[in-house]
């Protein structure tokens, strides 16, 4: 086990993603991934793995603005597996 | 790697305390949805287009003269006064209003196939009697609304829908460079070319098209915008390759940066 810290989170609109995955590549510390899931138009979604620091890239690479930002005002921590 | 049992809730505000930085869409959209194909450039130059409008309080006073094409689309949820002009008529509709609400911000928001096939004219003519508007382009290289074939700002090697095999100088033409063409014309006061594919090149964007409108809030004359946005729809390539092939097929062609400040 070992410990991640998150400063900031994101809520996601996942009904409306069109799996473009333009949020990817563009999200620094690599905390976004494609679901294996499917939504109701089928596509799959970006999920959301701790480490977030809210720096606002997939938001702004979003073209179905399914992102919304928040940075916390104490940083949370996550107990993961490695 | 993290475990599938890492993954975090998502589906609603966080129950920690927490400033939001930024909501699901700039507060002149009225809606988040739109019919636009997944990976499109044009929502995120629209969202940077509307934040711009906004820091600058110009809300209220800002008239949008939209072309045809995809980006049409979004004109049913733009909250700005937006009157629709002919396929590349914009900036002489704009140009009326302009001269009928000096005091307005007017802008035209057009894509290649309307600006740089449909009316090339409109934009040079507006550009060289230096008409205290700012014009924004949507440059992708394809007709996207019709169906993704060339125009006139299409890349030499481009694949479009009607250059299968890309592009041919020979057959087809050299592409249009129109930042670089109306830069030349003594009325422009300030031209400049950005594109969206990566984050920081999004926020560029915004600061850009903040310089354009504020070059025209103060009265200096005619401003233009070139935004390069994607279509892997048009361009024939998978949807998360856009931002690589815009940057690095488009860009290396149609090159970024300002191109005149005054």
């Amino acid at each position: 086990m070992t410990q991640i810290k998150s400063r900031g989170t994101v809520n996601i609109a996942t009904e409306r993603c069109k799996g473009c995955e333009l949020c990817i590549p563009v999200c620094k510390p690599e905390v976004l991934r494609m679901s294996t899931n499917r939504n109701k138009l089928g596509m799959r979604y970006p999920e959301l793995l701790p480490g977030c620091t809210g720096c606002t890239a997939c938001l702004l690479m979003c073209p179905d603005f399914c992102f919304e930002v928040y940075r916390y005002q104490e940083p949370i921590l996550h107990e993961v597996d490695v | 790697m993290s475990s599938g049992s890492d993954i975090l809730q998502t589906d609603a505000p966080p129950s920690q305390p927490a400033e939001k930085l930024c909501a699901f869409k700039p507060d002149l959209l009225l809606s988040e949805d739109h019919h636009l194909c997944p990976g499109c450039g044009e929502p995120i130059a629209v969202r940077m287009m509307l934040e711009a409008i906004k820091e600058l309080e110009c809300s209220r006073r800002a008239v949008g003269v939209i072309g045809i094409g995809c980006y049409t689309a979004l004109t049913g949820i733009i909250d700005t006064d937006l009157v629709q002009a002919l396929h590349g008529r914009a900036p002489s509709v704009a140009t009326g209003t302009k001269r009928m609400l000096p005091n307005g911000l007017v802008y035209t928001l057009q894509g290649d196939g309307d600006m740089v096939n449909e009316g090339l004219q409109e934009v040079i003519h507006s550009a060289a009697r230096g008409e205290n508007i700012t014009c924004i382009l949507l440059n992708n290289g394809v007709f996207g609304e019709t169906g993704g074939h060339m125009t006139a700002s299409t890349v030499v090697g481009q694949r479009t829908k009607n250059t299968i095999d890309g592009r041919d100088a020979k057959e087809h033409g050299q592409p249009i460079l129109i930042s670089e063409m109306l830069a030349q014309l003594s009325g422009t006061a300030y031209v400049a070319r950005c594109g969206v594919f990566n984050a920081s090149q999004t926020v560029h964007t915004k600061r850009i098209l903040r310089k354009a409108f504020q070059t025209q809030l103060d009265g200096k004359g005619f401003s233009f915008v070139e935004i390069l946005t994607m279509c892997p729809t048009g361009w024939f390539v998978p949807v998360p390759e856009g931002p690589d092939y815009l940057e690095n097929v488009l860009g290396s062609v149609h090159k970024l940066g300002e191109l005149k400040c005054e």
